[in-house]
């Protein structure tokens, strides 16, 4: 890629950004949101038309803006919102886009066979029969990553892939990595984390503000450098990475906020079985896991929009409502998994948006009439305290950025509209998808929230965002709620061990 | 060929697209006169003056624009909900055949409270009929575009056994029709010497009611949020069963007053041509109005023009009326069309990636 330079209005994405990348070589792509990694990628798939510079791919130059050379090209893509088709099975998603138009008769054994062979070579195995719908974000990624295989790829890109993985599942992700670059393969690798950088890549390309700040080979550098040529030269920018601040251990001597007891709820896919668990005020308690065992139907309890087949849940002594107008009466705080798809609606205004769980309270109606200007003025209140640049109340939710999006989530069951403080958080997967500004963010909000007294359920498959906020510390397989332990209690090994299931005495004995 | 994203879309590129669309709908119809061997602009002419031309012809227009208009908003406020009501047609009938039960001689008493008592009835009849496919869909997903489709042929066929039964008119020399509504239980006439009814202001009333509805209250909110998106709108406490429940009440209600409003209005009694296919019609004057209630108003008032200019014009030049349907059917494509190119653009290939597109891997 050269001389790569993309404008959206006034904003310069992409100024000027030459980038080679060399068969059999991992290139990491380092920096922080609106850094331009996103857009540089985008680019290079063909989603958007660079304003100046061009792509060549192997010698030859790529027509501009034009996905399917992309693809035919050997580039291929894994976003960090998956692309896939929820009620088809992975094989159908795999094969989707590459059988011809006019066939009438697809050839599944044969494109079965070739996904095995291509899942065997990399070490991702899948369920080729499962449904999409069923699997964990981790599975998914995995057929993310086999649907570019199959495809050809010569060139993969990952975006922030590691966010969603265990610390096992990472380690075979780069194992996976390693793999693919040996048979020839080149990877370009966005992520945040510099450890997964200097484990990972050969290169690394650190990005800021549009522009190529810096460009090394990953064996000169150290991770210290590194977060200086992202975050620029500001010592707060390097000090807040320095390290996450982790409080004190401290035993919940709180009064207990919420009271779980012998919980009992089918889900699609994973089942809660006698989950029980005490979450005291001003406490985080983390709950890790591989996304797929059950966090997401608890969360979904506790946010009235799951059934419960039987089990006690009590908020500050009182019975918990079953439904979501009730549980955000009694002051939960609530924070989706998939802000896009279940936290906000796109295509409304974000003044209704934020006022979605209160416009049928009467601080926002009255007799079924929306008070619009105290709605507005409630969003304009919300976008001002959370920092959402060059956002209005009128604006369509949909045009903002992830982390944008996921201020305008927090704004509204933090700050509400009522006035009234939350009791309880539960917030699950928070930062995915987030760069490390708005993680950090998220992170000081919910610490700050903690602070005020509130009792935070975070449920997260990010060991790192677990240890650094959690006081304590519970891990979830199958459906089972592990012992909840002081954070400082846990190893990374532990928390792995349990997260895959493993038990803690068996892996003793052994 | 392939679709690519617009970056920002603006006022101007939305006037071309519309320019555009009317364009090409004057091209095709242009085509069609033509092959008929008629004289094209004076076709035209004669179906502009026929719709618009003189205060008979714009009283007949807005008479056929009523019933219009109130399927229109009928399909509206379901779409915006996602409820798919294709049941329109057969709503407007339940709703005329509860407005002859009601008015026709069942029940008596004071006019005023009759003529209350015969709307509600309609409004009912027609709510009602959608509100089995709306509970349907939400408790066992029945498609309710099956549902309320095959609906209409069970309805009309209930009507015509009425009509050829229990509820025929004994005076009507055999022909199956209902009895009339007493005189003092119809809408006056807006306009003397025309068939222009009061009913006019009933569905302007109506759409503006509804645009308040959707723009300004809660129960808006919470139907344009489960349309957007029913994930996030269940998440943030939208009261999915009492919203549908009222969406279908709304819509079927709608369709329901637009068969007691034709009555009422214009026929006096029930046959079986009350509509010739408002319940459908109102369903591409919804889509013409994008939704918008206040645009529903607009939108049938033009395909109601089309419809009755093109009757007067096939009279003088001989061109089969069908052109109407021909219009208003490319009308809707390419408003539809319109809307998705001033989102995208088209981008044409060139033959290389094809070729090199056949090969994947």
């Amino acid at each position: 890629m050269q001389g790569i330079t993309k404008r959206f209005g006034g904003l310069l994405a992409n100024d000027a950004v030459s980038l080679d990348l060399h068969a059999g070589e991992v290139l990491a792509l380092l920096g922080e949101n609106g850094a331009g990694k996103s857009t540089l990628m985008s680019i290079l798939f063909g989603h958007y038309l660079a304003d100046a510079g061009h792509v060549e791919v192997f010698g030859q130059e790529l027509p501009a803006g034009d996905t399917r050379a992309a693809l035919a090209a050997g580039v291929g893509m894994v976003h960090q919102h998956f692309t896939l088709a929820d009620n088809l099975t992975v094989l159908d998603n795999v094969m989707l886009g590459t059988e011809p138009l006019g066939a009438l008769v697809t050839r599944r054994a044969e494109a079965l066979r070739r996904l095995h062979d291509v899942a065997q070579r990399c070490g991702l195995q899948v369920d080729a029969q499962a449904r999409v719908a069923q699997l964990s974000v981790g599975e998914r990624q995995r057929v993310e990553i086999l649907k570019a295989l199959y495809r050809g790829a010569r060139i993969l890109i990952l975006d922030e892939p590691t966010a969603v993985l265990t610390p096992q599942e990472s380690r075979s992700l780069f194992a996976t990595v390693r793999q693919l670059v040996e048979q020839g393969l080149a990877v370009i690798f966005i992520s945040h984390k510099l450890d997964e950088v200097m484990a990972v890549s050969e290169r690394v390309l650190v990005l800021r503000s549009g522009r190529v700040v810096a460009e090394a080979r990953t064996a000169d550098t150290h991770p210290a450098e590194l977060a200086r040529w992202m975050v620029g030269q500001s010592v707060a920018g390097v000090q807040r990475l320095a390290a996450a601040v982790r409080r004190e251990p401290e035993t919940p001597a709180g009064v207990p906020r919420l009271q779980v007891r012998r919980l009992f709820a089918r889900g699609a896919r994973v089942h809660l079985r006698d989950v029980s668990l005490t979450l005291a005020e001003g406490e985080i308690f983390g709950i890790a896991g591989v996304s797929g065992n059950g966090q997401g139907l608890l969360a979904q309890v506790l946010a009235g929009v799951a059934p419960r087949e039987a089990g006690d849940l009590l908020l500050d002594g009182q019975p918990l409502a079953a439904s979501a107008r009730g549980v955000v009466a009694q002051g939960v705080a609530r924070v989706p998994e998939d802000r896009q798809a279940v936290g906000l609606i796109g295509d409304l205004p974000i003044w209704e948006n934020l006022g979605a769980e209160a416009l049928h309270t009467p601080t926002l109606s009255r007799w079924g009439w929306v008070r619009r200007q105290a709605a507005k003025a409630y969003a304009q209140s919300v976008l001002e305290a959370f920092d959402v640049r060059g956002a209005t109340p009128l604006r369509r939710t949909r045009l903002l950025s992830g982390g944008n999006l996921q201020k305008l989530v927090l704004g509204r069951v933090l700050q509400r509209a009522d006035g009234q403080a939350p009791r309880l958080i539960v917030a699950h997967q928070p930062t995915w998808g987030l760069d490390v500004g708005a993680v950090d963010f998220v992170h000081g909000r919910l610490r700050a929230a903690r602070d005020a007294g509130a009792a935070v359920l975070l449920i997260s498959d990010d060991l790192d965002e677990i240890e650094a906020l959690a006081d304590r510390i519970a891990v979830m397989f199958h459906g089972n709620l592990g012992p909840a332990r002081p954070a400082p209690l846990w190893s990374r090994e532990a928390l792995g061990l349990a997260m895959a299931g493993v038990d803690e005495a068996c892996a003793h004995a052994a | 060929m392939r679709l690519e994203a617009r970056s920002p879309v603006g006022l101007i590129d939305v006037l071309r697209a519309g320019a555009l669309a009317a364009l090409a709908v004057l091209a095709v119809a242009a085509l069609l006169v033509a092959a008929a061997g008629a004289p094209v602009g004076r076709t035209f002419g004669l179906l502009l003056g026929g719709a618009f031309g003189s205060v008979f012809a714009l009283s007949e227009t807005l008479t056929r624009a009523i019933p219009l208009m109130l399927t229109g908003l009928a399909a509206t406020v379901a779409f915006k909900a996602r409820l798919f009501n294709i049941g329109a047609e057969g709503q407007l009938y339940a709703g005329a055949i509860a407005a002859v039960a009601v008015g026709g001689g069942a029940v008596h008493g004071p006019a005023p409270l009759l003529f209350a008592a015969m709307v509600l009835a309609s409004v009912l009849a027609g709510g009602v009929l959608l509100l089995g496919p709306a509970l349907m869909k939400l408790w066992w997903h029945v498609d309710e575009v099956v549902s309320t489709l095959l609906l209409n042929f069970i309805v009309l066929l209930a009507v015509g056994a009425l009509l050829d039964g229990p509820m025929k008119d004994a005076g009507a020399l055999g022909w199956p029709q209902s009895v009339a509504l007493p005189a003092d239980l119809e809408l006056s006439k807006l306009v003397a010497q025309t068939r222009l009814h009061t009913g006019l202001l009933w569905s302007v009333g109506a759409a503006v009611a509804l645009w308040l509805l959707l723009r300004f209250t809660t129960l808006g909110f919470d139907i344009r949020a489960l349309g957007a998106n029913a994930r996030a709108a269940v998440y943030a406490g939208v009261p999915v069963t009492r919203t549908m429940v009222c969406v279908a009440l709304l819509s079927g209600g709608l369709a329901g007053l637009a068969g007691v409003i034709e009555v009422a209005g214009r026929t006096s009694y029930v046959t079986l041509d009350l509509s010739p296919g408002y319940g459908y019609t109102g369903i591409v004057i919804a889509m013409l109005a994008g939704l918008h209630p206040l645009a529903v108003v607009g939108a049938s008032v033009l395909v109601a023009g089309v419809l009755v200019g093109a009757d007067s014009m096939s009279r003088s030049v001989g061109v089969p009326s069908y052109l109407a349907d021909v219009v208003v059917a490319s009308a809707m494509l390419a408003v539809l069309s319109a809307s998705m190119l001033t989102r995208y653009r088209l981008r044409f290939d060139r033959p290389v990636s094809q070729a090199s597109a056949q090969a994947p891997s």
